[in-house]
């Protein structure tokens, strides 16, 4: 029983607690589905009020949303009661799911006898940590558990790429590694990485939801969601974070990359991609403050920079050779 | 350009009085195509409109969108800088598609003409963007915070507080209340300014400030790299163990240098390399993987000064007088001792082979032009641990020397007339050269492991293979400039969180016309800000507590956490949409 097969252990669990959980949110937003439109008249009226006296009081009861179960809209008691245990049992698991993870890369750090950021394994599950973390810290704090659904759904495929594709034991590093840059670059990267990915997952929703609202048609779960335009700016407030972290990830790459291969800047495939997305990012923040492209464009551009931040991470390192491939995968 | 913040908010007519303190001026204030008075009108009129439109936030996004989609074919495509083999490669491969390719520059993404073009006009983009900003902003910083809006009830957040319940009088100077709300403004940081009978308070001017940083320090990023592409230079060199290097241009094997350096730039160092030690995985995870580069060199900072001693490890390198010199490379060099046909010997030492997998299977030739009365060639692969299987040509299994093998083939021929024409020292030039066959009529091929001599047919002359050194690829580069570019690029970072993190509000507090309420109200000029609703009502209800009584010690500052900013009220979250940018639409 070494360190390396409990952590195998631990982070196999955890793809199958996450699954679990993700049924569970599957079984809220199930609960949910009797919600009628009642929601969007309201919303709309809201969000007309729009520049002066929108501080209505119709609004305020609207805003109570999920964190207390206390929907105002129509929910039967015993759907009410559903949709509440449920997202209960999936937040549960989603931790039971955390911590295990959590479990599986210290073990993996000590059967490694270094820090875990070596592999793509190492990474994904480093950033899956990271996003679940986030998520409960808002679930916590800010009653985020409307995410639930996608985010376990991303934990559990993203554990269990890295335990299926991904996957290669433990070893040491190569030189190129060896460098105080190895941790705060590869950290920087994972947590900015993180925060897009959930804000992706937040534009996601966003999409879904401002489509309903925009044809009269929010029903189902989506009128448990918080407004189109708060789930904007809890996206925005995400990728506001994630952004000048990124910015400092590449930044710090460049001078990694000056010490390990003696120059910053060499167009590598992967340097490549990494200003791709900071450009898409960029594009993204731009467009919010820009008339005709905030709302739906703008969201589409920040799923357009998480789909390039995947392919930079994935397709770069398994199609394209370049320098960031390392041990195999 | 990254900006959401409202330049100028214009929740309600009346909200931004005629006379604001100069502040917004005639840059930004007009709303989407408020700067679009009709184009043409003659040469100026078209100059302005081309103007206006590249320097619009529009061209800035449609640029930028370019820029991304530009950087792609460099990732996917080889590119000459990077892998100009590949490149080779990729033209043998496709015939018709190759050239096409070449013309339109997808081989050297980077440098070519449209690439260039974009992220020139970005930048062009962003100095026009910028200039009128930090105008704008000038003016801003300096002027009082705005005049208090006739109509406070139509601010996004407004509360209202009685001051003295019932018919009892006032129980307040209206002055003093004033003061005492100014007094808890400044203590939040706002800038306060009292007159008219109330008061008028705005913070948050970090945010544009970082904002202009950040993009003013992406100019700076691009200095940087102008200066270190126009007097850096980069060169490498193949040192083996026991050899030495001396900077100066004949002993590079490759070298780029900047328009404005010259040769005199090169710091006069010299070093040997006295000792590489490499380690590769011997274990079952990752075998063969590199565990260890370390190379011991003795460096000579100028001519005649006393040497010293230096550690090379990669992400180590050494610097040497602003020169930094650099572990990127390293390989095998067979040592062979050549004797001709009179039994002279014709070549003796270590001859650098090039790893061409990552085994370090190497290639190479060994050339004896002085071998007579033949001059005799070889060429063939050097492998550090050499495998056959049955009847494929042995390989190498491992990138460690276990089991050193020479494999050659051999060429004689007569003697050359040394042109001084450049040639490749890695392959043999067998032009006017026969190979050497042996009875069958087959090449004559040669294996030898170190200490075994192979003597050719016909006594053409013998091959020994004395042993084999390592040798390490040195890159040697200074880039002047880069420290411009990574202090631009750090105070990019802090702009950049300061136009994203800090969050102007503006908020005024005056006295009901028959002196009995409080009124606040507040205006958020940034999305993403939460609790203003919470604030405004804290602080109306501060003012009207008695003085002295225990309220809460509430300040506008004291944001209320994540929580309840997300659940904030409906007043926030319908803040009014951004009216108009700060670029022109």
């Amino acid at each position: 029983m070494s360190y390396e097969y409990l952590s195998n252990v631990a982070f196999v669990t955890s793809v199958v607690v996450y699954a679990l959980a993700m049924f569970a949110h599957a079984g809220e937003w199930a609960a949910a589905r009797g919600v009628g439109a009642v929601e969007p008249v309201q919303e709309r009226e809201l969000v007309g009020a729009g520049a002066g006296a929108g501080a209505g009081a119709g609004g305020r009861a609207l805003r109570s949303g999920l964190p207390d179960g206390s929907s105002p809209v129509a929910l039967t008691e015993a759907d009410s009661q559903r949709v509440e245990s449920s997202g209960r049992i999936g937040v549960a698991l989603t931790l039971i799911g955390f911590l295990l993870s959590v479990g599986g890369l210290v073990l993996r750090g000590v059967a490694g006898g270094r820090a875990p950021w070596g592999n793509m394994f190492e990474f994904t599950t480093t950033a899956m940590v990271f996003v679940v973390g986030v998520h409960l810290v808002m679930v916590w704090r800010a009653g985020l558990r409307w995410l639930g659904l996608p985010v376990t759904l991303l934990a559990a495929v993203g554990n269990g790429l890295a335990v299926t594709v991904f996957y290669v034991a433990v070893a040491p590093l190569v030189p190129a590694l060896h460098s105080v840059w190895f941790l705060i670059h590869i950290v920087a990267a994972a947590i900015s990485g993180a925060a897009f990915n959930v804000g992706g997952l937040m534009s996601i929703l966003y999409l879904l939801k401002k489509r309903a609202e925009d044809r009269g048609t929010v029903r189902g779960y989506l009128a448990l969601l918080p407004t189109s335009r708060r789930i904007d700016l809890l996206t925005y407030r995400f990728h506001a974070f994630a952004f000048p972290l990124w910015t400092f990830t590449v930044a710090a790459g460049a001078i990694w990359a000056e010490y390990a291969w003696g120059r910053y800047w060499g167009w590598d495939p992967k340097e490549v991609w990494a200003l791709v997305t900071w450009v898409i990012y960029a594009c993204y923040l731009h467009a919010r403050a820009t008339a005709g492209w905030r709302g739906s464009k703008a969201a589409a551009i920040a799923i357009l920079g998480l789909a390039s931040f995947w392919f930079n991470f994935v397709g770069i390192n398994l199609l394209v050779s370049g320098l960031h491939s390392y041990a195999g995968v | 350009m990254t900006d959401t913040q409202v330049r100028e908010p214009v929740p309600a007519p009346d909200v931004a009085p005629p006379d604001d303190g100069g502040r917004g001026g005639d840059g930004d204030g007009r709303g989407p195509g408020g700067g679009a008075e009709p184009p043409a009108l003659g040469l100026r009129g078209g100059l302005r409109f081309v103007w206006t439109q590249l320097t619009s936030m529009r061209t800035a996004l449609v640029l930028l969108f370019s820029l991304a989609v530009a950087a792609v074919p460099g990732s996917l495509i080889p590119q000459t800088s990077i892998s100009p083999v590949r490149v080779t490669e990729f033209l043998r491969e496709h015939r018709t598609l190759g050239p096409v390719y070449d013309r339109v520059g997808l081989f050297h993404v980077y440098t070519s003409a449209w690439f260039s073009a974009i992220y020139l006009l970005l930048f062009v983009s962003l100095v026009g963007c910028i200039i009128p900003r930090v105008a704008t902003y000038a003016r801003a910083v300096r002027a009082r915070p705005p005049r208090t809006p006739r109509n406070l009830v139509r601010l996004p957040a407004y509360s209202r507080a009685e001051l003295s319940p019932g018919d009892a009088a006032p129980v307040l100077e209206p002055t003093a209340l004033l003061d005492r709300a100014a007094t808890s403004l400044r203590r939040a940081h706002y800038r306060v300014d009292v007159r008219d009978g109330s008061v008028a308070a705005e913070r948050g001017y970090l945010r544009e400030a970082g904002n202009l940083v950040f993009h003013i320090s992406l100019l700076f990023v691009l200095l940087g790299i102008g200066v270190a592409s126009l007097y850096g230079f980069r060169g490498s060199s193949v040192v083996v163990v026991g050899q030495g290097f001396a900077n100066n241009l004949t002993q590079y094997d490759d070298f780029t240098a900047g328009a404005a350096f010259a040769d005199t730039d090169l710091t006069p160092f010299s070093l040997t390399l006295q000792k590489f030690d490499v380690a590769f995985e011997t274990g079952a995870v990752q075998r063969g993987a590199a565990r260890l580069f370390k190379a011991q060199v003795q460096v000579t900072d100028s001519p005649g000064s006393a040497p010293r001693e230096a550690t090379l490890e990669v992400n180590k390198p050494i610097e040497i007088g602003g020169t930094k010199v650099h572990l990127i490379g390293h390989g095998y060099a067979p040592r062979v001792t050549v004797t001709d046909g009179k039994g002279d010997v014709a070549f003796s030492g270590p001859v650098v082979f090039l790893p061409q997998d990552g085994n370090f299977t190497s290639a190479g030739a060994i050339d004896a032009p002085d071998a007579r009365p033949e001059r005799l060639g070889f060429q063939g692969f050097f492998l550090p641990t050499a495998v056959t299987n049955g009847s494929d040509a042995p390989s190498s299994a491992f990138p460690d020397a276990i089991n050193p093998a020479l494999f050659l083939n051999a060429w004689t021929g007569p003697p050359k007339v040394e042109t001084g024409l450049p040639e490749n020292v890695y392959s043999l030039d067998t032009a006017g050269m026969t190979e050497v066959k042996a009875a069958s009529g087959q090449p004559y091929r040669i294996g030898l492991q170190p200490g075994q001599t192979v003597t050719l047919p016909g006594g053409q002359g013998t091959i020994r293979m004395d042993g084999w050194d390592r040798w390490v690829k040195l890159q040697v580069s200074d880039s002047p400039g880069v420290p411009i570019a990574l202090v631009a690029l750090a105070c990019a970072v802090l702009g950049l969180c300061l136009s994203l993190f800090v969050r102007p509000r503006r908020v005024w507090v005056r006295l009901t016309a028959d002196g009995r309420a409080v009124e606040v109200g507040g205006l958020d000029r940034a999305d993403a800000r939460g609790g203003l609703s919470d604030d405004v009502a804290e602080l109306a209800a501060e003012l009207a507590a008695r003085p002295g009584s225990p309220g809460r010690p509430a300040s506008p500052d004291l944001a209320p956490d994540e929580s309840s900013a997300d659940l904030a009220p409906a007043a926030e979250t319908a803040a009014p949409g951004p009216t108009s940018t700060p670029r022109k639409q």
